[in-house]
């Protein structure tokens, strides 16, 4: 088994929807992996910060800054040896505490060797 | 990533440009035009309902439909949900939305500047032209302030000649 980290770095003033928000209709930090040879054994994503914003009556759970998630990985016995990619997607939506950018996925590649 | 923040922009009587003319579908599958409110004022709100500070100004909007609405105002709701009414028509019946909610495409949204953030909304004059823009979420007493204030501004003497705002918003308007 081994783990990868995917860090995430955002701008100053800005933040991400944790991957649990309190509202059904706000959209989730959320990072999968396409099918490969190895499994994925988890995503852990860090503890979110619950965050007090004008536009909302509650603490907003939130990422903000420079944060990882961390994908676990294993390889099944029978899974081929050698070189493979490993793509994952981050789809993400961010704001402001006053506007909000539309949401967004973007591909995630990340090389490895099969031994 | 793009830059957001609250910023506001208001343009002298003189200075305002024609609002961008658009049809988009209704809940109902109606198709709604702007020029059906010529003769209104016209808060065109661009918002998602995956967005706080959009949904943080409906209830003021809500408010703003009921008390204007009587004098010649109506607001637009104009989504930018990909997900379509599927994910708005719960909304909107979840927080009793008042006002006309019409989907949004990419086309109507680069005609008004490409709306990279939201909430974005343009208080559109009686005559059809953009009287101001706010992006991001602006205060509550800004928008009574400025729908007073075109409310009660007097129609141009263009306007009165043609008499273009009766049948026209008879048309379209809610």
């Amino acid at each position: 088994m081994f783990a990868t980290k995917v860090t995430v770095q955002l701008r100053n003033g800005y933040h991400v929807n944790s991957n649990t928000p309190a509202d059904e209709y706000l959209i989730p930090l959320r990072l999968t992996w396409n099918a490969s040879p190895l499994q994925v054994v988890d995503v852990a994503y860090p503890k979110p910060r619950l965050e007090n914003y004008s536009f909302s009556t509650k603490p907003v759970s939130v990422f903000t800054g420079d944060f990882d998630i961390v994908s676990r990985f294993k390889a099944p016995p029978n899974s081929p040896q050698g070189p493979s990619v490993l793509v994952g997607k981050l789809r993400y939506q961010a704001c402001t505490a006053t506007a909000c950018l539309a949401p967004k996925t973007v591909e995630v590649r990340l090389p490895v060797h099969i031994q | 990533m793009a830059k957001t923040s609250a910023t506001s922009g208001k343009a002298t009587t003189e200075d305002r440009k024609p609002a961008p003319e658009f049809s988009l579908k209704d809940g109902d599958g109606r198709t709604v035009s702007l020029a059906g409110y010529r003769g209104k004022v016209v808060l065109l709100n661009f918002w998602a309902t995956w967005c706080g500070p959009c949904k943080f100004e409906i209830p003021w909007f809500k408010e703003f439909e009921q008390n204007y609405k009587d004098r010649g105002f109506a607001v637009l709701g104009v989504s930018m949900d990909e997900e379509g009414w599927d994910v708005v028509k719960p909304f909107v019946a979840e927080l009793q939305v008042n006002y006309r909610i019409l989907m949004g495409d990419d086309t109507t949204a680069q005609l008004y500047g490409g709306v990279n953030s939201l909430p974005t909304s343009f208080l559109i004059d009686r005559e059809g032209r953009i009287a101001s823009v706010h992006v991001g979420l602006v205060g509550k007493g800004d928008y009574e302030d400025e729908i007073e204030r075109l409310l009660a501004a007097p129609a141009s003497g263009s306007f009165r000649r043609a008499g273009v705002g009766m049948p026209a918003f008879a048309l379209g308007a809610k």
